[in-house]
Parts: C-alpha cells; sequence; structure tokens
C-alpha cells in the first residue's frame, strides 16, 4: 500500500490533466487558474511554515561540531568544521548546501565474521542526490527562456553548455537524462534497500515519482511529441506579465507536464521538500562552535528549583564540622 | 552476562541486520530482558518533585499512570515545539535517507531497525504528524501518522532509553537533525507521566542533595581526597595539598564525583594532585559542587540547569577567578553548549588566564570556564612542567574520543598533545571511529546499568572492535579516555570483547611522566604497578 498510494496518485492526476486538456473550456482552468494557484499556495505556503519555524525560539547553542574547536593559540583549528565566527559558519553552511557536504561523507558498515566491523567509504548517495538536485537547478533555470523576453544571457549559456553534446535537432540536453537517471536511483534504492524500504514512507515515493512524471512529460514534450513552442511561451509570458493568455493547440501533452507541476509546487509547502528551506534553519549546523567566548542568550530561560549552598550546610553542617571543613555559619 | 550470558561471538551471532518485511508500526516492542534499565524508585522521584512517584517496572502490564496521560504528554509536545526551534525543524525536515542508518552504535550492535537513527526519531516524528499535522490529520498511515497509544509509549520508552545521546548520526545527517536532542525532549516528556529510570532519577536526586551523583557527603569527600594525598605521598614522596571549600581561592576545580570514589578514575585525580601540586597551583575543591558530571541533562532541560547552578553559586561564593573543569564527557557538553545560557552570565568571574604561563584562554572568555585538557597543553607547551615519558613505557595507548569532548567541543588535539608528551607509544584507532567520528561507549546517558548490560555490550562493540584492532596491530594495552562514564564502563567492555586492555584516563598518564621537585625515585606508576626495569 505505501508505494501503491503514491503510483494511484500520480495516475489520478495525469488523468485529470488529460481531461481538463481534452475537455474544452477547461483550459482557462489548467492553463491559468491552477497555475496561479499553485504559485500562490506554494509562495505562502513556504513563508507560513518558515515564519512557524523561525517563530520558535533557538533555547540553546547546540552544534554539531567536526573538527578542532579554536582553542591554544598554537593549535591549528578547523575553520569550516567547527567555525567560531560569522565566516566560518557561512562556509560551512555553502559546503552543506551546495555541495552536500555531510552526506558526503558517509560510510558503509559492515560486519565480517570475527566479528569485525569494517567501515568503507559510499558516495552513491551523494552522487545520486546531487546529480538530481543540480540537474533540476539547472532545468528550472533553463525554464526562464519561456518566460522572458528577450531571454537573459545566463539563461543561454546555461542552455548552451547543457545542450553541450548536441547531436542532430533538437539539442539534447544532458540534465534531462541525467535527472531521470538520479530519479531512478533515488527510487530504486528505496524499493531494493530492505532497510530503506522500512523506512520509506508513501511521502518519501510520492515526491520522486512526481518529478519524475514532469521529467518524462517534459522529455516527450521536447523530442519526442512535439507541441507548439511557440504557443507555450506564450501561455507563459502571459502568466509571468500578469495578462494571462490561452493560445490555441498547445496540446495536451503540455497540460499534463503543467498540471503536474502545479501539484508539485502546492504540495511542496506540506512536505519533507520542505528540507530545502529548512536546512537553514538547522541549528546543529547554522551556529557558530563559540558558545564558551559569546553567552548565547535563551528567551525563555525560566527559573528552576535549586538546591542552594546554605540549605546544603544546613543539612550537612555538623558533620561538615567534624571534618574540619570550612563554614559559612558556625 | 548475568541476564543472556552470552559469549562474545554468540552474541555476535544474533546480530542480523534484516529488516522485517512489515510495516514497522504494525510491530509492538517487544521488551527484551538486559536491554532496558529498571524505573525510577519513588523515593527518589518524590524528593525531585517529579510526577507521579510509584513502584512500577517496565514489564508491568498496567504502568499506572495518570488518567489524562496522553494529553500530558501531547499538551508537553505541543509547549516543546513552541519553545525548541530544533525540535520543530526536526520533526519536519527528515526525508528519510538512510544515511544515519548504520552510524548508530546501537544499531550496529543489535542490528534491530528501530535502532535506526531515522526511525527513532519516527516513533516521535509519527504522532507528531497525527497531532500537529495537515497530512498526517488527513491521510493518517498513509502519511507515516499514528496515534499515541500506551504501546507507543513503551516504545518510546524501549528506544529512547536506548540512545546514549552521542550525537554520532547527527556528523552524517545532510540536515544535522540531532537524535540527542529528540531523546532529550522524549524523556521529558515521558518524565511528565512518571515514566523514567532509576540510574537517571536516583542519581540526580543525589547530586541535588549532596552535590554528586553518587550522594557522598561532605566529610566523605574530604575521607577521600586526603586518603589521595597519603596514597600520593608513597607513590612519590611528596605529601601534596588539597584545599577543601576554600574561599579566595584562585580557581576552583570540578570533576566527576567518579574521580575520587571509582577506578580507574581515581589514578587521574593523582594525576590532577600530582599536577596541581607541581605547578603551585593556588585552587580549591568543593563538596556543594562536588559533581562535574549531570545526569538532569539525561532527563529534562531544568533538571540540567538545576544541577549545573551548583558550579556558579559554588564559584560566587568562594570568589574564585575562574574555574578548572576535570575530565568528563557530559559534563563538557553542558559547561561549554549550556550552561552560560542557563546560569550566566559569569559577570562575577574573570576571564581566565593561566597563572603559570600567563596564557589567556580566549575561548572561554564568556563561561570562564577552561578544561583541563586545555590547561595542561598550555603547560606542556610553554615548558612549565618537565615529563619522563619512559615512566610510560609499560603502556602502549590508544585514545578513545569522548562523544562530547570531540561533537560538542572539538577538543580534538589538546589530549593528543597531551598524550604524545607523556608518553612513548601511542596509536590511533581507525579513522572512522575516532575524533567526530567518534563511538560511544555504549552505556552513556545514563544507561549503564547491570540490568541493561548486554544492550551496554551490543552499543559498545563497535569501539571494543577498533580497541581490538589496534591491540592485535600494535599492541596496545592501554585505552586512554577524558570521560567519568567511559572510564566506569570501557573495562567491562574491554573484557567482554577484547581483554588485556586497561582503561585510563589522559592524567594518570601524566601523573606518572610528571617530575615532580623533591620526589623520591619512582618505582610504580600510579596505580602501584612496577615500572618497567624497576621491579625485581
Amino acid at each position: 500500500m505505501i508505494l501503491l498510494l503514491p503510483f494511484l496518485a500520480i495516475l489520478v492526476i495525469i488523468v485529470v490533466a488529460l481531461f481538463g486538456a481534452a475537455v474544452p473550456g477547461l483550459d482557462f482552468l489548467f492553463g491559468v487558474v491552477f497555475p496561479y494557484a499553485a504559485i500562490t499556495v506554494f509562495l505562502l505556503g513556504i513563508i507560513y511554515r518558515v515564519l512557524k519555524w523561525a517563530r520558535s525560539p533557538v533555547p540553546f547553542h547546540i552544534p554539531t561540531v567536526t573538527g578542532q574547536q579554536k582553542s591554544l593559540s598554537w593549535i591549528k583549528s578547523s575553520k569550516i568544521d567547527s567555525p567560531h565566527s560569522s565566516p566560518g559558519v557561512v562556509g560551512r553552511m555553502a559546503m552543506e548546501i551546495l555541495l552536500f557536504r555531510s552526506l558526503f561523507r558517509n560510510t558503509k558498515m559492515e560486519m565480517k565474521s570475527g566479528p569485525k566491523l569494517v567501515y568503507g567509504s559510499s558516495k552513491y548517495l551523494w552522487l545520486g542526490a546531487i546529480v538530481f538536485h543540480y540537474s533540476m537547478l539547472v532545468i528550472v533555470l533553463r525554464h526562464l527562456r519561456l518566460f522572458m523576453q528577450p531571454i537573459p544571457q545566463f539563461v543561454l549559456a546555461l542552455q548552451n553548455v547543457d545542450g553541450f553534446f548536441q547531436v542532430g535537432l533538437p539539442g539534447i540536453y544532458v540534465t534531462d537524462g541525467l535527472i531521470v537517471a538520479a530519479l531512478l536511483f533515488l527510487f530504486l534504492r528505496r524499493l531494493y534497500d530492505s532497510r530503506l524500504r522500512y523506512i520509506s514512507l508513501a511521502s518519501d515515493y510520492f515526491p520522486l515519482l512526481l518529478i519524475l512524471s514532469i521529467a518524462v512529460t517534459g522529455i516527450l514534450m521536447r523530442y519526442f511529441l512535439r507541441v507548439d513552442i511557440v504557443s507555450v511561451k506564450e501561455l507563459a509570458i502571459g502568466l509571468f506579465t500578469f495578462h494571462p493568455f490561452i493560445p490555441r493547440d498547445v496540446g495536451v501533452l503540455f497540460y499534463a507536464h503543467l498540471f503536474l507541476v502545479c501539484v508539485l509546487l502546492a504540495y511542496f509547502p506540506f512536505s519533507k521538500l520542505m528540507h530545502m528551506p529548512g536546512i537553514f534553519l538547522s541549528p546543529t549546523r547554522n551556529l557558530a562552535n563559540n558558545s564558551r567566548m559569546k553567552r548565547h542568550v535563551n528567551p525563555w530561560n525560566h527559573p528552576v528549583r535549586v538546591h542552594t549552598y546554605e540549605e546544603y550546610e544546613d543539612e550537612f553542617r555538623d558533620r561538615m564540622k567534624a571534618a574540619g571543613l570550612p563554614l559559612d555559619k558556625e | 552476562m548475568s541476564e543472556s550470558k552470552l559469549k562474545p561471538e554468540e552474541l555476535a551471532e544474533t546480530i542480523k541486520y534484516k529488516t522485517p518485511n512489515r510495516n514497522w508500526m504494525d510491530q509492538k516492542v517487544e521488551m527484551k530482558p538486559g536491554r532496558f534499565s529498571h524505573s525510577g524508585v519513588p523515593k527518589s522521584v518524590e524528593y525531585l518533585q517529579l510526577p507521579n512517584p510509584r513502584k512500577w517496572q517496565p514489564t508491568d502490564p498496567d504502568w499506572q499512570l495518570p488518567e489524562n496521560w496522553k494529553e500530558i504528554i501531547l499538551e508537553g509536545l505541543r509547549d516543546r515545539l513552541n519553545r525548541f526551534r530544533s525540535l520543530r525543524v526536526f520533526m519536519d525536515i527528515c526525508v528519510r535517507c538512510g544515511a544515519c542508518a548504520d552510524k548508530c552504535h546501537y544499531f550496529i550492535g543489535s542490528g534491530d531497525p528501530k535502532n535506526m537513527p531515522v526511525m527513532r526519531a519516527e516513533l516521535l516524528r509519527s504522532v507528531y504528524r497525527h497531532d500537529f499535522t495537515l497530512a498526517g490529520k488527513i491521510l493518517g498511515k498513509f502519511a507515516g501518522a499514528r496515534e499515541l497509544t500506551i504501546d507507543v509509549l513503551k516504545e518510546w520508552f524501549y528506544y529512547f532509553y536506548q540512545c546514549t545521546q552521542c550525537r554520532r548520526c547527527s556528523v552524517f545527517c545532510p540536515y544535522g537533525i540531532d537524535t540527542a536532542e529528540i531523546t532529550l525532549l522524549v524523556r521529558e516528556l515521558m518524565n511528565l507521566v512518571g515514566v523514567n529510570i532509576d540510574w537517571i532519577v536516583t542519581p540526580v536526586a543525589n547530586s541535588f542533595r549532596t552535590g554528586n551523583h553518587l550522594g557522598i557527603q561532605p566529610h566523605g569527600f574530604k575521607d577521600s581526597i586526603d586518603f589521595a594525598v597519603d596514597e600520593l605521598e608513597s607513590i612519590t614522596g611528596i605529601k601534596v595539598e588539597a584545599p577543601i571549600n576554600k574561599k579566595g581561592a584562585e580557581i576552583l576545580f570540578i570533576t566527576p564525583s567518579a574521580d575520587y570514589f571509582g577506578t580507574p578514575h581515581y589514578y587521574t585525580l593523582l594525576g590532577y594532585l600530582a599536577l596541581f601540586h607541581e605547578i603551585g597551583l593556588d585552587y580549591t575543591w568543593s563538596t556543594y559542587a562536588s559533581e562535574g558530571g549531570n545526569f538532569g541533562s539525561f532527563i529534562s532541560h531544568d533538571l540540567m540547569k538545576s544541577l549545573n547552578a551548583k558550579m556558579y553559586a559554588e564559584a560566587k561564593r568562594l570568589g574564585v577567578k575562574w574555574i578548572l573543569g576535570g575530565e568528563c564527557g557530559h559534563m563538557w557538553r553542558i559547561v561549554h553548549q549550556y550552561m552560560d545560557t542557563l546560569n550566566g552570565p559569569a559577570d562575577f568571574l574573570e576571564e581566565p588566564v593561566s597563572p603559570v604561563t600567563g596564557t589567556k584562554f580566549e575561548n572561554t572568555t564568556s563561561t570562564k570556564m577552561v578544561h583541563i585538557c586545555e590547561f595542561t597543553a598550555d603547560l606542556i607547551k610553554n615548558g612549565k612542567i618537565t615529563l619522563d615519558k619512559s615512566r610510560n613505557d609499560n603502556w602502549k595507548v590508544t585514545f578513545h574520543d569522548s562523544c562530547n569532548p570531540a561533537r560538542a567541543l572539538g577538543l580534538i588535539e589538546e589530549p593528543r598533545y597531551i598524550i604524545k608528551n607523556a608518553c612513548n607509544h601511542f596509536y590511533e584507532m581507525p579513522e572512522n571511529t575516532i575524533k567526530e567520528q567518534t563511538f560511544c561507549c555504549g552505556s552513556g546517558a545514563g544507561l549503564g546499568t547491570d540490568e541493561n548490560l548486554e544492550m551496554r555490550m551490543r552499543g559498545g562493540m563497535p569501539r571494543a572492535n577498533a580497541v581490538k584492532y589496534v591491540k592485535e596491530k600494535h599492541g596496545v594495552n592501554y585505552l586512554g579516555c577524558i570521560c567519568a562514564i567511559d572510564k566506569a564502563t570501557l573495562p567491562p567492555l574491554m573484557e567482554y570483547w577484547v581483554g588485556g586492555v586497561e582503561v585510563g584516563g589522559v592524567h594518570e598518564l601524566v601523573g606518572n611522566a610528571l617530575v615532580m621537585k623533591g620526589e623520591k625515585e619512582r618505582t610504580t606508576n600510579l596505580r602501584g604497578e612496577p615500572l618497567d626495569g624497576k621491579m625485581e
């Protein structure tokens, strides 16, 4: 069931989209209303969730330190793994967000007879993750060409790099192949690794399948079942400039693609995909290891019951006296 | 192994790493003997004014909870979500990538899939989703949500007392999700309805009353220190001063109580006494703040604060300039990451400066507490003490980074520098098992009980395995560490898995090697064992 449900959900979404594209009059709903609604939910949803996180204070200073602290002047401290200042924290966060540093550390433990434990380097998850995320980023940026006229220089440049392996027409984008491969890898490892299967929820399979469907419909449109790109751009620019416009004959496949994207956008704020903004707020990563240099203030630091020295001495005075220990009150 | 009596190789055979095909939510917890601890005794619970004191055991069918226990816990969860951004973010952003799975020593040693850190967190996350998220409310189980029931509470008890808050998983998590934080908060929640273990509650009660977790009263403390002074005299020929509760001393020294009551901690105490005498330190011990460790931190932030308050209060009362802290693990996480926030600002203290070398400890200017390894490394670097490494030639040393000094402070090179200057033979364990990737002793965070021994041996297996590796390769026979729980729990672990390896502190090695002015010729080390070539 955990696997069946996401599959069914994707199927329903595609059927709904095809239905929308086929029934006359519904194109405004699918081409204009849903995209605006989805982007609104996406933006407001993320803001809402991030504000909700931000409203809870950070009571304690709890970075996970992964390198030598700054202490004595002659001991070399690790500026990135144990940052003691803001530039170090920025460096650490950048490494985490841009390079997935923690995941790069990943190891695989194996128990051999004896028992003997061995830890091997294991970079496949890191590789799959980084390929997926960067392909996604490039693809999203490439799509800006549909929303802007003239097309920004960096988008054209990106397009050129991505289409480096041009063989005939249309030029093939490397990222199209990479994202599908990475998504399949991430999906299959959940399925075939028994540990991953055990921990996976329907909400872990669903986004993978959703993004995969978006990629596949996109690829179909570009390379196989071509849609009228001029019409698509007219629609996109219409949305972007708040002058919505529905061109004729954009194609059923396009509506499927667009609707899947709408679902992804609207789903995003309520899902684990929030790890994207969440990493910025993770207190084990975004705090400097300087808590003995600089006092961290907890806004709700409430008083607690304590056992004072006076109470202690009152209880043990006789024995302390007999043992010759100094007293505050004789 | 009183409970299971498994031999090491038999125990290893039981570890399968097989995950069932059934949904994990459909499996009720099975409490296996040897893998959990006794519940808190009513007397201690009452003394601390904690909720629901009663006689009960985890295996009882009826836990005698208050009628509205579920409401209490959910309300407690709501309150903590609003007070801890960490909790809120960690509940929301896990993608279940599985990178943490085989990083946990308890998972490695038990193969129990619910010991994967991700699963441990999911035990709470599932309840969070059910009551605090829209998707969970609508989609229920399909969104990974489940209702809080008595079976869920029992599962929490079992698995959140199978976590030592070592934070190794947090190193590997791409979002830095910290299971220690989740464990501590779930233990807080359970504590709201009186679900706790005795080896936390009773030490906390002792610490509250007597200042230390062993419940040693002031005169007993003095006896211990006096005894150590005599013992040191018989080894070195020097009678050192060990002032207690002395007002106006320059430095207050606080160390875990096991140092003056436990073995092998005791040899490290002798090391401290010798060192402080040799450099002529103006310092004092305290009977009121006679515990560095903080068992409160194993159960709630409030009790952590309550016990920790004694350090600053005593420093203020005695009028010292700053505080020096001994070898301890979680004590140092609290001092480094919590103390100033909880009980500061320490504006009545001065920024720490070594009276011997004049070095200002720039990294402690706010909290005003220095780690003994920082202090001693500075002494050595400045040539203020003379160390005769050959007196440690009996030992082939390796160093176990204790979880908290490594992953909360980044105190990595200081102890190594000291060891390398105090002995001739030092060998590192494999890199995936030391420094920030160090493995827990398997008994931290209040889990070092006899009834939990099997789980401790399981959890300690990765550490023991790495020690065994250097023992076979280099003949290592001394496992150095800077944590009192390590010193208490690594010896049985070594005996079980490795054999022939002693456990001891870094300052025991310093004490052995320390050349003292006017000392008699040393014929034994601090353990009273003959030095090489000085016997027969």
